[in-house]
């Protein structure tokens, strides 16, 4: 368990786990441990939006509870529900001799609830950080229901009553931009903007991930993307695919980026059929022969 | 003026600009600006921008606000106390700076902080920058022309992948042109902050510039921006429909079908049957101008004309430069908008010998083809910008298509201020329509909302 002192902590402590924050990146992370706000974390496919949740988690020694969103998304497999076969089993086992009054006190206890991810989140001893991954696949009745856990950090359960945080976790939500998120959620959450990093930065990210890459195969690995996501694509390349290009480079042994090396390995950062002929067409011609 | 009361006039300029910002928000701001290190700009603006500004347009907006704002708080607080730049610089640096500005040294300086991106550095070389080449009090009044000049006596030239090189050096900095163009920022603010000092006073205050935030014209990289927009107009049509309905279910009993059913119970219309309230699914005539003096918002019709095609079953498509081209079936056939704008470029074979809008022809071949099938129910829509190149309007031909079709309504890229200035013809043809300046996206909204009103006629 670690509490960061300072924006520079959180610098360093998310470098020592594998994450290279920008600067806006670290401050937010602070802010969130500081004001025990939920962050919103929005940007383009694959620029580290999860990564970053780990990330925290690992350098603030947290456990790490994740709730992946997808439409249709209800109470019963987010909040939690009532573990009902155990239910029965109990009544049968005991309505002869006691009467309802006991065995309804006796089934609506937390030995009968199933918590899922957000109570779990809620309930645990050790505090956690929670993320919500996501959150623009589900619709906005969902996203209603989630306003009392990021405000109060508290979850009303009509049988039990209202269970209240015991510790406070860390919570980040993140969205694709897929469609607009309502106010209310946006007004509770502290805001963070991940995009594609400069090209020094990504080369410092390279180098991370794959530290036996020779210096010049990075630099022109960097450029190249870059170009690449310069071009309209239906899915320009994320930071996970550069770092997987980098690793299928070094294991090829390759010493540059030529022609032929790029149009054999080019399907590992673009993923459409379309968006291969865009990339061999506009790129490849531009890299030497 | 304290900081607490900047942080809610600055709350209350980007509420002025349209950014949501509550008091829980300002609340959020102080709380955070209790937990860093907030001497330094960059924690200062970050903060600020994770508590205030929560989408990536709220963020463009809140940069330049932000750099509004604050400039503008620190000129008049240097006012009101009277401290001069001028006056301090020249005690610090009177005796090291000498008479002569060593100019090769000076690019040479400047080219290094750009390459290295240092801000403070390069905000007092912008200053040392316009002391040697500003020839102060002579600047020609005009900010953005002083800046030129100042760019162009450092040699610094803003192409891309251009390697600049000072001279008798051996040391080359390849600078992109974002970093030059960072470098003139900071000029501009250091010679705006001159003029406040020689005037004594700062300068009105202009909201932002409407431009700033207009639609994203760029045809590629923006595209995305666009289908967001068009993704949300798809919604907005489609509750409309749902709105209508829910309004109005129960309004006539359907007679007919009421005698029908009541033959079940022997004549007696014991299950009364009522006339289902259609919403309005106007029939669409939609033409869009797709020449060159458009092609920026082109894009961004073309991919509102995809959208208005999946929620208008009947709809008809033409794109016209000097002749009309019906493309119907390309948006019925293709899905995908990369496709549809390839194919229509391709081969919808409007441009003929120049290029140039003709409308005149274009309203002729228009009514001969659909002259027929035009009636009271049927909307038509123009998108254009009404610049004729000099050829005859034919406003008497547009005015025949408008009677026979219910509503006509004309969508211009141009801001209100530009109709009718040169070419443009749009006086001509508003009197036999609705017309509309469309180039941001409340605009647009605008424009929906009058398309999907039921129509009282």
């Amino acid at each position: 368990m670690i509490v960061p002192g300072s924006v520079d902590d959180v610098t360093s402590g998310l470098q020592a786990a594998g994450y290279l924050p920008g600067e806006s990146t670290a401050l937010v992370s602070y802010l969130a441990t500081r004001l025990g706000k939920p962050v919103l974390v929005e940007g383009p496919a694959g620029v580290g939006k999860t990564e970053l949740a780990k990330k925290l988690a690992e350098y603030l020694g947290r456990d790490l509870v994740r709730l992946q969103c997808y439409e249709g998304l209800d109470e019963a497999k987010a909040l939690y529900e009532w573990n009902y076969r155990k239910q029965l089993l109990r009544i049968q086992t005991e309505a002869e001799d006691a009467g309802w009054q006991a065995v309804q006190d006796d089934i609506f206890g937390e030995e009968f609830l199933l918590s899922r991810p957000l109570l779990q989140a809620i309930a645990s001893e050790e505090p956690v950080v929670l993320l919500i991954d996501e959150i623009d696949k589900t619709d906005q009745e969902f996203e209603a229901m989630l306003l009392e856990l990021l405000s109060d950090f508290q979850i009303s359960i009509p049988e039990l009553g209202r269970i209240e945080a015991k510790t406070m976790p860390v919570v980040l939500l993140t969205s694709n931009n897929s469609r607009e998120l309502t106010e209310a959620l946006k007004r509770r959450c502290l805001y963070l903007w991940l995009d594609y990093p400069t090209p020094e930065r990504e080369l410092e990210i390279v180098r991370l991930h794959a530290p036996e890459l020779p210096e010049t195969v990075a630099a022109r690995l960097v450029e190249v993307v870059s170009m690449v996501r310069e071009l309209d694509l239906k899915k320009p390349p994320s930071i996970a695919e550069s770092i997987d290009w980098a690793r299928a480079l070094l294991l090829l042994g390759a010493e540059d980026i030529d022609q032929q090396t790029f149009r054999e390995t080019m399907s590992i950062i673009v993923k459409h059929r379309t968006d291969l002929d865009t990339v061999a067409e506009r790129v490849g011609v531009r890299l030497a022969a | 003026m304290s900081l607490p009361q900047h942080l809610v006039g600055f709350g209350d300029e980007l509420r002025r600009e349209g950014v949501a910002i509550g008091t829980s928000e300002l609340n959020d701001a102080f709380a955070a600006l209790g937990e860093v290190g907030w001497t330094a700009p960059g924690p200062f603006r970050e903060a600020l921008a994770a508590t205030l500004a929560k989408s990536p347009d709220d963020r463009r907006v809140f940069d330049l606000v932000f750099d509004r704002y604050f400039f503008r708080a620190a000129e008049g607080a240097a006012l009101q106390a009277g401290i001069r730049e001028s006056e301090a610089a020249a005690e610090g640096m009177g005796g090291e700076q000498g008479d002569r500005i060593d100019y090769e040294a000076l690019r040479e300086q400047i080219l290094e902080a750009i390459a290295a991106g240092d801000e403070a550095a390069l905000r007092d070389l912008a200053r040392l920058a316009i002391a040697a080449f500003g020839r102060q009090g002579q600047g020609s009044g005009v900010l953005g022309v002083d800046v030129q000049r100042i760019r162009r006596a450092l040699g610094l030239k803003s192409e891309p992948g251009q390697m600049v090189k000072g001279e008798g050096s051996s040391v080359e900095y390849p600078l992109s042109r974002d970093q030059i163009r960072k470098f003139e920022q900071y000029l501009r603010r250091e010679l705006e902050r001159a003029q406040i000092e020689r005037t004594q006073t700062l300068p009105a205050a202009r909201p932002l510039n409407e431009l700033d935030r207009a639609l994203p014209s760029g045809p590629a990289q923006d595209l995305a921006a666009v289908h967001r927009v068009v993704m949300q107009l798809k919604r907005r049509l489609a509750s409309q429909g749902h709105q209508a309905r829910g309004h109005a279910r129960h309004a006539h009993v359907d007679v007919r079908r009421t005698m029908r059913a009541s033959l079940e119970t022997g004549g007696v219309p014991v299950v009364l049957k009522y006339k289902p309230k259609r919403p309005r699914r106007p029939e669409l005539y939609v033409l869009c101008d797709v020449s060159t003096s458009v092609t920026s918002a082109s894009v961004f019709f073309l991919s509102v004309l995809h959208a208005l095609h999946d929620s208008f079953r009947k709809m008809r498509s033409f794109v016209f430069v000097e002749r009309i081209s019906e493309v119907t079936d390309v948006f019925s056939r293709e899905r995908d908008f990369k496709a549809v704008n390839e194919a229509i470029s391709k081969d919808a074979g409007v441009a003929d010998v120049s290029g140039y809008t003709d409308y005149g022809r274009v309203w002729r071949e228009f009514l001969e083809s659909v002259e027929d099938d035009l009636h009271p129910r049927a909307t038509v829509i123009v998108l254009g910008d009404a610049r004729t190149n000099g050829r005859d309007p034919r406003a008497d031909i547009f005015a025949r298509v408008s009677e026979r079709a219910g509503r006509t309504f004309w969508l211009n890229p141009e801001p209100k201020l530009y109709w009718n200035y040169g070419d443009s013809v749009i006086s001509a043809y508003e009197p036999y329509c609705e017309a509309y300046e469309c180039w941001t996206t409340p605009q647009l909204e605008t424009f929906v909302k009058a398309l999907t009103r039921p129509m009282h006629a």
